[in-house]
């Protein structure tokens, strides 16, 4: 079971701190929501998580290594990232798109060895793209190229996936659709944070909510005790009605939080 | 359109470089049929005809196939990095200090003094322009886009110069005339001089295939999938700077070869980047001397220069890109 743990984690731009002093452990099986306001820092939390973005203090340890020791490929096949709004650059098949993710497992010349063959199948049938195969991963709909780049995460068998905000854009169907998968990703073991600003989403899927303010860690536990309505006022500034219990949970924005 | 299997386009490339080859040697200003050719080839004494192909045609058309493919090879490595479709050789600045060294070389007569003084100078200008190019660029695929368009103007402007300031009308037109590329009166000194830093620099690209691949997927999921970017950028710009600062201060400025070469064959390969380096490498090769061959057999007075014939014919290309461009946008 694979953990993840930051200590102290705090990134400077000049004065302002986009991340101040985060501190937290995670592990295998967990499915995380990282929330809060615009800003707050959810994606430089999960840039510095991937290893993408060095620190300014502390440090992010992946199974008690430092990441910053483990070598890039390492790391590469250990964890998979999806930065917002990812999008192909070429008009390349899907296949080949979902075969990057085989990057830092293969050698550095020629093309997909045989024996990647029945994985990248795997991998396309596991998100329903097998009839999609041989498109250029340009023409798909926002929620096919959504489970492409799932697909393409995935094919490399990480312990670790980190996404920001996967299901921006998403149509109600294709935003479910993604979460149930991370959800399965993460009851397979796997250790899934996601920055979401979808907070029914959250309060349904994730099993436990980390919240940011002001690059602060102000909140994280597992979602149902720690997602409260004074949460959201602090967080967001808005009054919010919690309603349900896990699968039935929703989250309904009443009106700005009165100041003062 | 489906992909071609594997090794069919490279191969297909390969044979239309041949042909292109074997032509280039067969066809020239000193009408000699093939048939004395050959047999001044396979002769064992020295002829005529067997001196034109050994000591004429032959340094000649290795030249192309060097140029050509550097300019090729340039042209798909770039466009992969930046995933930019008018990515070409000329951007980062190389091309236009590779020229400003040569026509220095001509203004200050050296090139008078001993043959190989304008494609040696060639050489430092276009180092010179990498190396500028690299300390203000490397920190981003925007910054080095930037970067390259800066030093290409300041190196422009130090050739408008050279021309404004030029000691004799004769040093203006020799100048400007070298910048529109030739193939005429090189030896193999030139392929010598050239061919190290040709095959060094195309070496260094030929590798960044995987790289490029997984800069399809943008440059933080290609750093994520542990390609080191930063570095890519600095040895692409590094591969470029050395193939191409080389071609250019041995032939001239050659337009188009690079921009076009991928471009004809990325539909061939799916669109996959590192899949276009070969192919456009051969293909690129093809086309200077196709374009070599133009400017023997096209019959003119004054002789039509390399440069000349590659904008003519990729100009227009430039147009059908960009009505293509057009039509594939949403």
């Amino acid at each position: 079971m694979s953990r993840l743990s930051a200590a102290r984690l705090s990134v400077r731009r000049g004065r302002r701190a986009i991340l101040d002093e985060v501190s937290f452990e995670l592990e295998g099986g967990a499915f995380v929501a990282v929330v809060g306001a615009n800003g707050a820092g959810k994606s430089t939390l999960l840039s510095v998580l991937a290893g993408l973005l060095p620190a300014d203090a502390g440090e992010v340890r992946l199974d008690g290594a430092p990441l910053a020791e483990l070598h890039r490929r390492e790391l590469a096949r250990r964890r998979a990232y999806l930065p917002q709004n990812p999008r192909a650059e070429w008009p390349i098949a899907v296949e080949r798109l979902v075969a990057l993710g085989l990057t830092p497992h293969l050698p550095a010349f020629g093309g997909l060895p045989g024996g990647w063959e029945p994985r990248l199948s795997d991998a396309l049938a596991a998100c329903d793209l097998s009839e999609r195969r041989l498109q250029p991963a340009t023409t798909l709909s926002g929620g096919e190229l959504a489970r492409a780049m799932l697909a393409r995460a995935m094919i490399g068998d990480p312990q670790l996936l980190l996404a920001d905000e996967p299901v921006a854009g998403l149509d109600p169907r294709h935003a479910l659709d993604a979460m149930v998968r991370l959800r399965e990703l993460a009851a397979a073991g796997k250790l899934v944070v996601v920055a979401l600003h979808d907070l029914t989403l959250a309060a349904r899927f994730a099993s436990h909510l980390m919240a940011l303010k002001d690059g602060r860690l102000v909140a994280f536990g597992p979602t149902g005790p720690t997602l409260t309505p004074a949460l959201l006022r602090q967080v967001f500034d808005v009054e919010a009605r919690i309603g349900g219990r896990g699968a039935g949970a929703y989250v309904d924005y009443l009106g700005l939080a009165s100041s003062g | 359109m489906r992909p071609l299997p594997r090794f069919l386009m490279p191969a297909l490339a390969g044979l239309a470089l041949l042909a292109a080859a074997v032509g280039s040697l067969f066809l020239g200003r000193v009408n000699i049929s093939p048939a004395d050719l050959w047999a001044g080839i396979v002769a064992p004494q020295a002829s005529l005809a067997g001196l034109v192909v050994s000591e004429l045609r032959l340094p000649r058309a290795v030249l192309a196939i060097l140029v050509g493919g550097a300019l090729g090879l340039s042209g798909a490595v770039l466009q992969g990095l930046l995933r930019n479709p008018l990515a070409e050789p000329g951007l980062l600045g190389v091309t236009n200090g590779a020229a400003l060294g040569a026509v220095i070389a001509i203004y200050f007569g050296l090139a008078h003094v001993f043959a190989l003084a304008t494609p040696l100078l060639g050489l430092a200008g276009a180092m010179a322009a990498g190396a500028l190019t690299f300390a203000f660029g490397r920190t981003s695929s925007l910054t080095l886009i930037l970067a390259g368009a800066a030093v290409s103007s300041l190196m422009a402007a130090f050739l408008a110069m050279a021309l404004n300031f030029a000691p004799s009308p004769y040093a203006a037109y020799e100048m400007s005339i070298w910048m529109l590329g030739s193939f005429a009166e090189k030896s193999w000194d030139h392929v010598l001089l050239a061919a190290p830093f040709i095959v060094g620099g195309m070496a260094i690209l030929a590798v960044q295939g995987r790289a490029i691949d997984a800069l399809t997927l943008g440059e933080a999921q290609a750093e994520s999938l542990g390609v080191a970017v930063d570095r890519t950028r600095v040895l692409v710009l590094l591969g470029v700077g050395l193939a191409v600062g080389a071609a250019t201060s041995v032939v001239g400025s050659v337009g188009f070869i690079g921009l076009v070469a991928p471009h004809l064959v990325r539909p061939f390969v799916g669109h996959q980047p590192s899949r276009t380096l070969l192919p456009s490498t051969l293909l690129g090769a093809t086309l200077l001397l196709l374009a070599d061959i133009g400017t023997r057999v096209i019959p003119t007075n004054t002789e039509l220069r390399l440069g000349v014939i590659t904008s003519l014919v990729g100009a227009p290309f430039f147009f059908w890109l960009l009505v293509r461009l057009r039509r594939m946008a949403p």
